[in-house]
């Protein structure tokens, strides 16, 4: 399903003195679609929000919105709401007059903007703390304030900076279906920033990962977990084991390669250039693909030998923890019913082993 | 108090000493004015223990002389301007300190907060200098140039310490919902700062109502109460000056309550408390 573009980012830059914020980028949002940007702190994606809202001006490239470059608007002439991390509620209005504020600041007529504020007041079920003091209401209720006096406009596009952070876990995962379903219902388009893995794949459409003001990949958050585009994005979501080698041979989709953990065959290398031999690239397996057995197993699999240090259990899921002969941390995930079948000891030796296509190449930066 | 016997960790001891601390060092403050209080209803001419019979006749002097009442007027019209011109000076100032960064920014608050340190006897005679050689010495007018510039760094440092609890992302918050730079400062900043604005305009009034030696030497035949105080001082010794300080120190302690009341009642509320 391919959709319209609401907004583009072509050739957009942001920096700071000598410092390079935002490196040259282009992308795209569409319309409609939930797009999450995540990285880490000072990856860019905050600046990259800021640039779309108009509260930083580019260095250089152009913004589109709908087809129009809007870099030289300022903020209050664009349609593209935010909602801030600190949430900026306004402290010494109340909650309705929160609400009305963007409306007000538009000319809409008193007896209107209090029709359309209490519509959206009920929408996110605070109607009843219309007349409330902002300093009030808990965090969660702030939280529907923030929405609903961003959603107010009816906007295009709603901008969402981190805005779950304040919340305890709870509380969060119920905000974010509240955020899923809103986006839903309402068809516009939300562009939301996070560190958060969690937040970002239960909600997005499509992700983008940032690292050091650079995009990383871009996709749907399936295609992200699944084939991770390059190691820096493998490591950030930690779902991966990852060794390291160099080529030794390559044809066509096969490419076997050669490292200090052992020598792998990945059967579907798909890397946008082919890798020479000699190159040095890197190969992840997904902790749940990765298999687990105490002897080595007969056919063909990649088989890493390799000795068990601990394990955590999460709910039905457990985490293995191995070490392999150099001392490389391997993850193995398993069910509870998979493990009844294999007995597990710390110390003792086992064979950590994925098929061939299971396996998926890198880049080595 | 009737639960300080459950108190384990305090010292009955220390809690007296510092009560009786508190105590001294108010009425060390406050003697001299409770003095002039109880003086300017006594009908002795002269401050002096016993004390003879209570009167008013003081105040009724007071009230029916016409000089006071023309130090009065200057001292009241003088009052309002200074904390008018002051507060919005000094809000100007306090919001570009907030807004901007700039290179140079430490020395502009340095001078911006400089008069209130320099000596009143050194700044009342630069100001008749200057004023004099502009031509503006002598009257109310020069008093109000010399009490706005005491005046304007109080109410820069009140408003200045108000914009430092505002959460740094409102104005830009009300930027994004629509508002513009002008919008934005009418419905959010200034609504924000309301509280240090009105508290600055009380102080700043305050100060001027009770400043002496800078309008002792601009305000020529336009004196202001204070001024005229020591005059009557060096006439004559009256316990009309009770009854003057009496009301002085009524005014200028109501203009600080309010001010106090605005700044650390309503201050409290200012951000919400990150409850839950």
């Amino acid at each position: 399903m391919q959709r319209d573009t609401l907004v583009s980012f072509e050739g957009v830059e942001k920096r700071f003195g000598g410092f390079v914020a935002v490196q040259k980028m282009d992308f795209d949002i569409r319309k409609g679609e939930f797009l999450a940007i995540m990285g880490s702190s000072g990856c860019g994606k905050t600046t990259t929000l800021r640039m779309l809202a108009g509260l930083e001006a580019p260095s250089a490239g152009v913004i589109r919105l709908a087809g129009q470059p809007i870099n030289h608007l300022p903020t209050w002439s664009r349609d593209t709401p935010m909602v801030w991390q600190s949430l900026a509620l306004f402290p010494f209005l109340n909650v309705r007059e929160n609400v009305e504020f963007a409306l007000k600041m538009r000319g809409v007529g008193k007896a209107d903007r209090r029709r359309r504020a209490e519509q959206w007041l009920e929408r996110m079920q605070i109607l009843e703390f219309a007349e409330r003091d902002i300093s009030q209401l808990s965090g969660g209720q702030r939280q529907r304030v923030a929405l609903a006096r961003s959603l107010v406009v009816e906007p295009e596009i709603l901008l969402l900076d981190e805005p779950l952070s304040a919340l305890d876990a709870a509380l969060k995962v119920r905000m974010q279906s509240v955020l899923k379903n809103l986006q839903r219902e309402t068809g516009i388009t939300f562009v939301y920033v996070t560190h958060s893995q969690s937040e970002a794949f239960s909600m997005a459409d499509r992700v983008v990962i940032m690292s050091r003001g650079k995009i990383e990949q871009i996709g749907t958050p399936q295609e992200i977990y699944r084939t991770p585009a390059t190691r820096f994005v493998a490591e950030f979501l930690g779902s991966s084991n990852i060794f390291t080698g160099q080529v030794k041979a390559a044809a066509g989709k096969s490419v076997t390669l050669e490292g200090p953990a052992g020598t792998f065959t990945l059967a579907a290398a798909d890397l946008a250039t082919p890798p020479a031999v000699g190159q040095k690239v890197s190969l992840t397996v997904l902790d749940a693909r990765t298999r687990l057995a105490a002897t080595a197993p007969a056919g063909a699999f990649n088989k890493v030998p390799v000795r068990m240090i601990g394990e955590e259990f999460v709910g039905a899921t457990a985490t293995i923890y191995l070490e392999t002969a150099q001392g490389q941390e391997i993850r193995v995930q398993k069910s509870q019913d998979d493990l009844e079948s294999l007995p597990l000891q710390v110390g003792k030796d086992y064979v950590a082993f994925w098929p061939h296509e299971d396996g998926h190449l890198v880049a080595e930066a | 108090m009737s639960d300080t016997a459950q108190d384990i960790n305090r010292n009955p001891a220390i809690d007296w000493g510092l009560k009786a601390y508190v105590i001294l060092a108010y009425a060390f403050v406050f003697a001299p004015i409770a003095a002039s209080f109880v003086f300017s209803f006594n009908s002795d001419r002269f401050p002096s223990i016993p004390l003879g019979h209570f009167t008013l006749d003081w105040y009724r002097a007071v009230a029916t002389d016409p000089l006071v009442w023309e130090g009065l007027r200057n001292t009241l019209f003088v009052g309002v301007t200074v904390g008018v011109l002051a507060t919005a000076l000094g809000f100007g100032a306090a919001y570009t300190d907030y807004r901007y960064k700039f290179l140079g920014k430490q020395v502009y608050l340095a001078l911006a907060l400089l008069p209130p340190t320099i000596p009143v006897v050194i700044l009342g005679l630069a100001m008749l200098a200057y004023l004099s050689r502009i031509g503006l010495s002598g009257n109310a007018l020069s008093v109000i140039i010399a009490h706005v510039v005491i005046c304007a760094p109080f109410a820069m440092a009140i408003v200045r310490l108000r914009l430092s609890q505002m959460d740094p992302d409102l104005e830009a918050a009300a930027w994004n919902l629509g508002a513009s730079e002008w919008a934005a400062m009418r419905h959010v900043i200034i609504p924000f700062a309301k509280p240090a604005i009105l508290g600055a305009l009380f102080i700043t009034m305050a100060v001027s109502f009770d400043e002496f030696a800078i309008a002792w030497f601009v305000s020529g035949l336009n004196e202001t109460l204070p001024v005229k105080v020591l005059g009557f001082l060096q006439g004559q010794v009256s316990p009309r000056i009770n009854a003057i300080g009496t009301f002085v120190f009524v005014t200028s302690m109501t203009l600080v309550v309010l001010a106090q009341i605005l700044l650390t009642g309503r201050g409290a509320k200012s951000r919400p408390a990150a409850d839950e």
